[in-house]
């Protein structure tokens, strides 16, 4: 197998720890299923099957320095940019030390203050107007900063997605667009979604490039992340980047996706699972052992265990706090 | 007469209506092979094809846009709009255009649309649980519809869609699953009339949509303690029918009003207001009202009960307007 990393800039103890996160975040999402399944967390929302598109975008940021604004599926990502197992635990069980919101918002809308993440709204696309906003307001700052935001095939065909990305053409904006398609807006198909075959083509109407880049290929992520945002920070503006994925889940724990979608069509696309494209290539490239990679399954079972004991011990939200946050205090 | 769930009385409306008349159409989100968020939709597409049940991108503007347009050109659009929040990005098409087209035609052109939608939610937050009621109740030119029970839910659904103006049809979340009597055969509810849901001597409760269910719980409770309420259930909010009301205040003369919607500015201050000028002199108690706390609706579970009433908080309320002290004896004759 041809060592892909190496001219990227990536060192194998790099590609080492990419592998950690997409091991993690796909243990996480497994774990918060059974969590869910259990009766203990009311609402798991699923990334399975994206997570190369969502480490290899993450990696090209730098934490706490750019701003990212993430769609729900996004685990991947907030485990890279360093939120950790504990506050995601807390977030599912929405316990008042929560950092996302400390209970208020829905699981999965991810923010994180000294992460510079960035929550959104459950009505899909409004992430992407305030990214152009950030973009705006670093740009009138003198800011070094790129501003990441990302979505779903569904959001693409939003208004907001529009006049974002428009706004975000006319004055050069340094933010990225980072679609990840996966074919369904929750049942509805690509096909009965968009006349194009790929969303990145629409980045031509707003002037600024648009890319096209396989979601379950960590590295290649990363290279055209990494190059939009060298791109943006030497001034040139925008780029929208359309990653090819496929969920693996139904949309949420409330959906069955036997209604809409073949089995085996999921069958199929298991194929290609992310997370085992990636596990086969640092064993290949001696950057793990099978018998490291069985060690580095047990910390991680054991770091969720603790975290999903720490979070369901952890205290609810004050009861004497409801009418908090409304306003500025 | 049938048992029915509110989602299948739904579905049946739709179903009856798109036989009865090939102009009727669905658009929407997740409608048709997914069978609808909340499943009202199931098997429609099936029976009537895509040409008359089509899933839509995730665009409300367009969805309800096209609707506006589609109806002016003499179709009957029933367009669904997955949860009531997902339509605020597009009250342009709804507030200023299917609203006033009428108007600004000077009534040469009809709206005749359904728009579907869903209020209300648990353990989905600020953004996805909303009870938006009251804006879309504030506007000249909708017809806004928000049925409690499963035989309101058909003959409504069915009135919006044969009426010549445009309707938002609000469904609740919770009240998909629950059950009643509901005819097989053709029938509507006219819009725009509100209907005793029991009968009682003691205290009007008025409420619409899920809290007439509340209200109908409350007063079972507060008939163990000997009070009698009465239910008036709105089932429409635009226009609103005061006759029920007025007519039970004048023999109860104490009012409590329900609602899932924020209290200020809500749809019981609409009522309490009309109560004051048309029936003054019949209270024997300042009007209240019981309301969702005045916040954005927190996910966790513990803060999200408290702020959302329930038929406790309604018979605290008919308590306090009869004067009685929660837990004495009830001393009402």
């Amino acid at each position: 197998m041809e060592n892909r990393h190496a001219a990227l800039g990536l060192t194998d103890q790099d590609v080492l720890e990419m592998y950690k996160k997409i091991l993690l975040t796909r243990m996480f999402d497994e774990r918060t299923w059974i969590l869910n399944r259990m009766g203990k967390v009311h609402f798991v929302i699923s990334g399975q099957g994206q997570e190369a598109a969502q480490i290899g975008a993450a990696w090209a940021l730098r934490p706490g320095k750019d701003w990212v604004l993430p769609y729900y599926r996004d685990l991947g990502v907030v485990l890279t940019l360093g939120m950790t197992v504990r506050e995601l635990m807390l977030m599912n069980f929405a316990k008042a030390g929560d950092p996302n919101s400390g209970g208020r918002q829905m699981p999965s809308h991810w923010s994180h203050v000294g992460l510079n993440i960035f929550t959104g709204s459950s009505p899909v696309a409004t992430q992407l107007p305030h990214a152009t906003g950030i973009a705006y307001a670093a740009k009138l700052r003198g800011d070094d900063i790129v501003v990441w935001t990302s979505f779903g095939d569904g959001t693409a065909n939003k208004g907001d997605t529009h006049e974002a990305m428009n706004f975000a053409g006319v004055h050069q904006l340094p933010v990225i667009f980072f679609c990840e398609n996966n074919g369904y807006a929750i049942s509805v198909p690509k096909d009965l979604q968009m006349a194009v075959d790929d969303v990145a083509t629409r980045a031509a109407g707003y002037g600024f490039p648009g890319v096209v880049v396989d979601g379950t290929d960590v590295f290649e992520v990363y290279r055209v992340t990494k190059e939009a945002v060298d791109r943006a920070l030497r001034g040139e503006g925008p780029t929208l980047i359309e990653a090819k994925v496929y969920r693996f889940t139904p949309h949420s724990s409330d959906d069955d996706d036997r209604t809409y979608r073949d089995p085996e069509e999921v069958a199929r696309q298991r194929e290609h699972d992310p997370v085992r494209k990636l596990r086969e290539y640092v064993l290949a490239h001696g950057i793990l052992t099978e018998e490291e990679d069985q060690r580095l399954k047990q910390e991680f079972e054991a770091e969720i265990d603790a975290a999903v004991e720490y979070a369901e011990a952890a205290p609810d939200p004050d009861p004497s706090d409801l009418v908090r946050h409304v306003f500025a205090q | 007469m049938a048992q029915m769930t509110y989602r299948d009385a739904l579905r049946q409306a739709l179903r009856e209506e798109m036989l009865r008349d090939e102009r009727v159409f669905l658009m929407g989100e997740d409608i048709g092979a997914y069978g609808g968020s909340y499943a009202v939709t199931k098997g429609l597409l099936d029976e009537f094809g895509e040409k008359r049940v089509r899933d839509t991108p995730i665009s409300e503007t367009a969805i309800i846009g096209a609707g506006v347009g589609a109806a002016m050109m003499g179709l009957r659009p029933v367009v669904e709009i997955m949860t009531i929040n997902f339509m605020l990005v597009a009250l342009d098409q709804v507030i200023n255009n299917a609203a006033k087209m009428h108007a600004m035609f000077g009534g040469q052109f009809n709206v005749p649309m359904v728009i579907r939608t869903v209020g209300g939610g648990r353990r989905l937050a600020a953004t996805h649980s909303q009870n938006l009621e009251p804006l879309l109740a504030h506007i000249p030119g909708l017809k806004v519809v928000a049925p409690a029970t499963p035989y309101d839910a058909k003959g409504l659904l069915k009135a919006s869609i044969r009426d010549e103006d445009p309707v938002v049809f609000i469904e609740h979340s919770l009240l998909f699953s629950t059950k009643g009597d509901v005819p097989e055969d053709d029938y509507v509810v006219p819009i725009g009339v509100s209907d005793i849901k029991r009968r009682g001597r003691d205290v009007t409760i008025v409420a619409h949509s899920r809290m007439t269910v509340e209200a109908l719980a409350a007063a079972e409770k507060l008939a163990q303690q000997g009070i009698e309420a009465e239910v008036v259930d709105l089932r429409t909010l635009r226009p609103l029918d005061m006759g029920p009301v007025l007519d039970s205040v004048a023999r109860t003369n104490r009012v409590v009003i329900a609602g899932e919607d924020w209290k200020s500015f809500g749809i019981g201050a609409e009522v309490a207001a009309r109560i004051q000028e048309e029936a003054f002199d019949y209270l024997d108690a300042p009007v209240l009202r019981v309301n969702q706390a005045e916040v954005p609706l927190p996910y966790a579970a513990n803060l999200e009960k408290l702020a959302i009433p329930d038929r406790d908080d309604i018979v605290k309320a008919c308590l306090e307007v009869l004067h009685i002290q929660i837990g004495s004896p009830a001393a009402v004759s």
